[in-house]
C-alpha cells in the first residue's frame, strides 16, 4: 500500500483565504493525484475545508482508498462550482472505498460512481448547506450500474432528488445512515438485491422509496428488504424540479414501493409520516405514459409486516393532483390510512378468484397500529376497501446481497 | 546429472523471460507520453504554424463537436506501410502506432482570420498495443511549445465572434479522465470523429480540393473502399444543401451527444440515445421522461415534445451554461447558439 498525502502543508496554509490561482492549484494537485494513483494506493486528505471549482474524477483504478480525516473534518466544498456536475466521480473501477469526509454544495450530484464493482462509502456526508431548494443537486451518494455497494454510517442532507440513491445496481447494503431534508431520503431504483436497515430517514418529502421505472438499461429491480429503520416526520414539502418522477411523491410519505416486485418492509418505526406511512402503488399513479413494452408497471410479491405506525390527526399532506384526489375523491379527512395500496392488478398474474396467485400476492402481516386502504384506483376509486383480510399472508424475501 | 540439466534449463528460461520482459518494457516506454509536443516532430518549421511533416495527413469532419467556438486543426499520423480499414458505420479501424492530432485555437477575430490566432492545446490520441491513450499538451503564451498536462487547466480567452461581438470566458482544458468521459465505448477509450460519414467530404489539400476518403484511397492508406461515392455521408450541420433539417439536426446531436448517449456510452443509464442509427422514438427522447436529470429537467416533462422546443428538456439543457444543468457536461462554457437553433427548428417541425 502506498500512502499519498494529497495536499502539502504549504497548500493548507492558504486555504482560509485563497486567491483564485491557489484554488486552481489545489484542484490540479488533487486531480493529478487521482490520475497518477497506482492500483492499491491510499489517498489521504488532511483536515480542512478545500474550495474546489470542478469535478474530481477517478477512472479505471483498482483497490483505491480515499480517506479524509473525518466527517466534517475534511470538507470538499464545491460552492460556486464552475465546471462539471458532480463533486467526485468514480468510473470503470473496482474495490474503491471512500470514507471519513464531507462533500458540500455541488452543482449536481455529490459523489457519482458508475461501473464500479465493490464500492464502499463509510462515514461520508454529502450536504447542501442552506435551506432545501430545487437548485440543489439531484443525488447525494449516487452509485449507478455498480455491483457490491455498501453505504455505511453516511449522511445526506438537502438533495433535490434523493439523498442516498442507488440506481441500476446489484448487491447493495445501506445501513446506519441518516437522510434528512431531501426530497427522497433513501431510494433504491431499478436495482436488484438490496438490504436497507438501521437507517434514520426523517424530515424528507418521502423517507425510503423502492422504485422500478421504465425506459432504463437495467429494468427489472427487486429483492429489496427494508427493515429496522426509523422513518419519521417525512412531511417536507416536495422541492424536486417538476419533470422528475420523485416530484410526484407526496409530502408525508414514509415508505413507497413503486412498481417493484419482491419487496419486504418489516420491523420499521414508521412514525408521523402524515400522508402515507407505506404506499404500494403501480406506475399508473404517476400518470406518466408507458411506452416501454417490456416494462411491468405493477408492484407484486410485497410483504409489509412488523412495522410500528403512528401519525398525527391531520389531512393528507401532498399537494397537486394527488392532494386533490385525497381531499375531494377519497375524503379520508384526518384519518388517512397508514398503508395505502392502489389495487391495480396485472390480469396475467391473477387466479380464478380474480386475486393475485400466491407468488404475486401483496401480503400485509401483523403490524402495530396499522390501518389500511385499497384505493381501487383501476376502477376510478369506486370501491375503496379497508379490509386487510385478503392480504393476510406471508411472503418472505431472500436477497443474495454479498457486500459487506 | 538431471539436476544440472534442470538448472541449465531454468537459467535459460529465466534469461529468456528477462529478455522478453525487457522488450515489453521497451515497447511500453516507446508509447509513454513525451513532455513536450515538439519532441514528437509532427510539424516542420515554426510549430505554431501547424504545417505537418511529410506523412502526416490533415483532415476535417463534416459536422464537428462544438467546443466553445474554438477552431480545430486535425491530423493523422500512421506508422509506415499501414492502412486504415473502412467501416460504413462505426469509427474506422486505425492501426496500432497511429496518432490522431488535434489542435484547438481561437482566431483573434473570427471575421478576419489573417489577424492571427492563439493556439490553446493540442490533444493526442495514440493507439498503443494496450489500447488508445489520450494526452493533452497546453501551449505557452509565447506559442513556441506545448507541454503535457494530465490534470487539465483553465485559461482566460478573448475573441471577436462572427458577428463582431467580443467574447471573454475561461476556456477549459480537460484532464485525462475527462478525455475518457467522452472517448468511451464500453469503458474502452476510443476515437469519436473518424467515421466514414464524417470524413466523406472535401478537404483543401495543398495539391487542390479533393474528397478526403478518395484522397486516402489514392494515397494507399484506406482499404476496403474503392470509391468514396459508395460511402455514407454526414451532412454539414449549417449547410442546408448538404442534408435535410432532420439529418443535419440529428448529425449535430450525434457528434455532440452520442459519444455518451449511445447504448455503449457513459450516459446509457439515462436511456436516451442520440446516435444516428437509433430509430426508437422514445429512446431518441420523443415524449421520454427524464431519469436522473435532477434540476436539468427544470419543470419540463419530456426530453423532446414534438412541435415544442420550449417544452423540451433537450433544448433547455443545450441552452444552459449552469454546470448542474447543461449538456454536454464537459468542456463547454458557452452556448452553441446556431446548433441550438438547428435543433429547435427540427423539434418545431416535428409532428
Amino acid at each position: 500500500m502506498r500512502l499519498i498525502p494529497i495536499l502539502t502543508l504549504g497548500a493548507l496554509t492558504i486555504i482560509c483565504h485563497q486567491p483564485a490561482h491557489a484554488q486552481q492549484d489545489i484542484q490540479k494537485k488533487l486531480q493529478r493525484q487521482l490520475i497518477t494513483a497506482e492500483d492499491g494506493a491510499v489517498i489521504e486528505l488532511p483536515p480542512g475545508t478545500f474550495q474546489l471549482s470542478s469535478t474530481l474524477s477517478l477512472e479505471g483504478k483498482k483497490k483505491i482508498l480515499i480517506r479524509g480525516a473525518g466527517m466534517d473534518k475534511t470538507i470538499l466544498s464545491f460552492k460556486g462550482q464552475t465546471e462539471g456536475a458532480e463533486g467526485l466521480r468514480v468510473s470503470n473501477a473496482s474495490d474503491i472505498t471512500i470514507r471519513d469526509l464531507t462533500v458540500q454544495d455541488t452543482k449536481g450530484d455529490g459523489i457519482k460512481t458508475m461501473n464500479v464493482t465493490g464500492i464502499a462509502f463509510k462515514q461520508v456526508k454529502v450536504e447542501w448547506t442552506g435551506p432545501p431548494a430545487k437548485e440543489n443537486g439531484a443525488y447525494g451518494l449516487y452509485p449507478v450500474q455498480c455491483q457490491q455497494v455498501l453505504i455505511d454510517s453516511c449522511t445526506a442532507i438537502g438533495a433535490s432528488d434523493a439523498g442516498l440513491y442507488i440506481g441500476q445496481s446489484k448487491d447493495i447494503v445501506v445501513r446506519n445512515s441518516i437522510a434528512r431534508h431531501n426530497v427522497a431520503g433513501i431510494e433504491i431504483e431499478n436495482s436488484l438485491h438490496a438490504e436497507v436497515y438501521q437507517n434514520e430517514a426523517y424530515e424528507n418529502t418521502g423517507g425510503i422509496l423502492v422504485f422500478d421505472l421504465p425506459d432504463l438499461v437495467q429494468k427489472k429491480g427487486g429483492y429489496v428488504k427494508v427493515y429496522n429503520n426509523n422513518i419519521h416526520h417525512n412531511n417536507f414539502p416536495n422541492f424536486a424540479p417538476k419533470g422528475n418522477t420523485v416530484a410526484k411523491v407526496p409530502a408525508g410519505t414514509g415508505v413507497m414501493v413503486l412498481a417493484t416486485n419482491h419487496v419486504e418492509v418489516s420491523d420499521n418505526k414508521i412514525h408521523y409520516n402524515n400522508s402515507a406511512g407505506t404506499a404500494i402503488i403501480s406506475y399508473f399513479m404517476t400518470e406518466n405514459p408507458i411506452k416501454d413494452s417490456t416494462y411491468m408497471p405493477y408492484p407484486a410479491t410485497v410483504y409489509i409486516h412488523g412495522n410500528d405506525y403512528l401519525r398525527e390527526k391531520v389531512r393528507f399532506q401532498g399537494k397537486g393532483r394527488m392532494g386533490m384526489l385525497f381531499r375531494f375523491k377519497l375524503r379520508f379527512g384526518k384519518n388517512v390510512p397508514h398503508i395505502i395500496y392502489d389495487g391495480i392488478l396485472n390480469k396475467e398474474w391473477t387466479g380464478p378468484d380474480g386475486q393475485y396467485k400466491s407468488e404475486y400476492r401483496i401480503c400485509i402481516g401483523p403490524n402495530n397500529n396499522a390501518s389500511f386502504a385499497n384505493l381501487d384506483a383501476g376502477n376510478k376509486f369506486k370501491n375503496v376497501s379497508h379490509d386487510m383480510q385478503p392480504y393476510n399472508c406471508a411472503n418472505t424475501i431472500t436477497t443474495t446481497t454479498s457486500a459487506q | 546429472m538431471s539436476m544440472i540439466r534442470y538448472i541449465i534449463y531454468g537459467l535459460l528460461c529465466a534469461g529468456l523471460l528477462t529478455a522478453l520482459l525487457a522488450s515489453g518494457r521497451h515497447t511500453q516506454r516507446a508509447y509513454a507520453p513525451k513532455e513536450t509536443l515538439s519532441e514528437y516532430g509532427f510539424f516542420k518549421g515554426n510549430m505554431a504554424e501547424q504545417v505537418p511533416v511529410a506523412g502526416i495527413m490533415p483532415y476535417q469532419l463534416n459536422t464537428p463537436l462544438f467546443s466553445d467556438y474554438s477552431e480545430k486543426l486535425r491530423f493523422i499520423q500512421l506508422p509506415p506501410d499501414s492502412v486504415i480499414t473502412y467501416d460504413p458505420l462505426n469509427v474506422m479501424y486505425i492501426p496500432i502506432g497511429a496518432t490522431l492530432i488535434k489542435t484547438f485555437y481561437y482566431p483573434q477575430d473570427m471575421r478576419h482570420p489573417e489577424k492571427g490566432r492563439r493556439l490553446m492545446e493540442t490533444r493526442l490520441l495514440v493507439h498503443t498495443p494496450g489500447g488508445w491513450n489520450a494526452w493533452t499538451y497546453i501551449w505557452n503564451e509565447e506559442q513556441t511549445e506545448a507541454y503535457l498536462e494530465v490534470a487539465g487547466d483553465r485559461k482566460p480567452v478573448r475573441f471577436t465572434d462572427h458577428n463582431g461581438r467580443n467574447v471573454a470566458f475561461d476556456y477549459i482544458i480537460p484532464n485525462v479522465n475527462q478525455c475518457k468521459g467522452c472517448h468511451n465505448t464500453n469503458e474502452v477509450l476510443m476515437p469519436i470523429g473518424p467515421t466514414a460519414r464524417q470524413l466523406n467530404g472535401d478537404f483543401p489539400y495543398t495539391s487542390g480540393r479533393e474528397n478526403q476518403l478518395q484522397h486516402w484511397i489514392k494515397a494507399g492508406i484506406l482499404q476496403g473502399l474503392t470509391d468514396a461515392s459508395q460511402a455514407p455521408r454526414a451532412p454539414v450541420w449549417n449547410d442546408p444543401a448538404s442534408g435535410s433539417l432532420e439529418d443535419r439536426a440529428r448529425t449535430w446531436l450525434e457528434i455532440n451527444c452520442a459519444h455518451c448517449h449511445k447504448p455503449e456510452g457513459p450516459a446509457k443509464t439515462s436511456g436516451l440515445f442520440l446516435n444516428i442509427n437509433e430509430h426508437d422514438p422514445t429512446k431518441m427522447g420523443i415524449l421520454k421522461t427524464p431519469v436522473a436529470a435532477g434540476r436539468g429537467a427544470a419543470n419540463l416533462q419530456y426530453d423532446i415534445v414534438p412541435g415544442h422546443p420550449e417544452k423540451s428538456i433537450l433544448v433547455y439543457r443545450m441552452e444552459s451554461t449552469d454546470p448542474g444543468i447543461m449538456m454536454p457536461e464537459l468542456s463547454r462554457k458557452l452556448t452553441h447558439k446556431e446548433g441550438l437553433e438547428l435543433v429547435k427548428q427540427w423539434i418545431k417541425a416535428m409532428k
